[in-house]
């Protein structure tokens, strides 16, 4: 069910710093409300991200309930070479979500 | 001093001491989850950009980025940005870690609140000093505590 989407510039030149943009569909729910009987529903959110760019952690982010549902997260980089950018979430009830993307840089 | 005065007296600090605030967390929380992250540190203002509109319809989905001023070198660099609220239930909104590879200091993410409140980001940079700025902003519909119905 869960899916992401990861906005990688397919090519960029040697230095050059680049925007990255993921997206990912999650309810994020904030444990904090109640259903309609009144009883409190369990917290169900994202609370990891990572970010490796050919085994290298570039960047990484603690998730916390005042993250809106589908959590977008926006963040740049230096492009140095050609490979990998790896995305790692995690979060409550062992969820787990990766996705990658890759970039060639002149 | 009659004891029914001292009674009276202790009965409304009971009442002030004990009024409800589990719901939503308040600016003292949120200092203590500042210093959990700051320690003893000393949190001076300016070099952060937080970008939040004044005035939102929705709390659920708001927009939200936030830049350091640094020149992002292996020796001056960004190490991690946070963000604060004073009134969700949870003073923490997010915790970012950075590094010189990043080449700016600029993240942008999509937050709740869930009242009209001032949001404060925090940047921690190579050298340990730590920079902050505040934001207010005007919430008209809460999330995070609302009913499903």
């Amino acid at each position: 069910m869960a899916r992401a989407v990861v906005t990688v510039p397919p090519k960029a030149k040697r230095g050059e710093i680049i925007e990255i943009r993921t997206l990912i569909a999650h309810r994020m729910e904030t444990g904090f409300r109640h259903d309609s009987y009144g009883r409190p529903l369990a917290r169900d959110i994202v609370t990891r991200f990572v970010c490796t760019y050919n085994g290298a952690e570039i960047c990484s982010a603690n998730l916390f309930p005042a993250i809106s549902a589908n959590p977008l997260f926006t963040f740049t980089t230096v492009a140095t070479e050609s490979g990998t950018l790896a995305f790692k979430w995690t979060g409550d009830n062992d969820f787990t979500l990766d996705a990658t993307a890759s970039i060639v840089v002149e | 001093m009659s004891t029914r005065r001292q009674f009276l007296v202790a009965a409304g600090a009971l009442v002030i001491v004990s009024r409800p605030s589990a719901s939503n967390a308040t600016p003292a929380m949120m200092q203590e989850a500042v210093r959990k992250v700051v320690g003893d540190a000393q949190i001076r203002k300016g070099k952060v950009t937080l970008d939040l509109p004044p005035l939102i319809d929705n709390g659920n989905v708001i927009a939200m980025s936030v830049s350091v001023d640094s020149p992002m070198t292996p020796t001056d660099y960004v190490k991690a940005i946070h963000v604060f609220n004073e009134k969700n239930p949870q003073p923490n909104i997010i915790s970012v870690t950075l590094g010189p590879r990043a080449g700016r200091a600029m993240i942008s993410t999509r937050i709740r609140l869930a009242d009209s409140q001032t949001v404060t980001a925090i940047a921690q940079l190579s050298d340990g000093s730590f920079w902050q700025t505040s934001r207010d902003i005007i919430v008209t519909v809460a999330a995070c505590t609302e009913e499903i119905s």
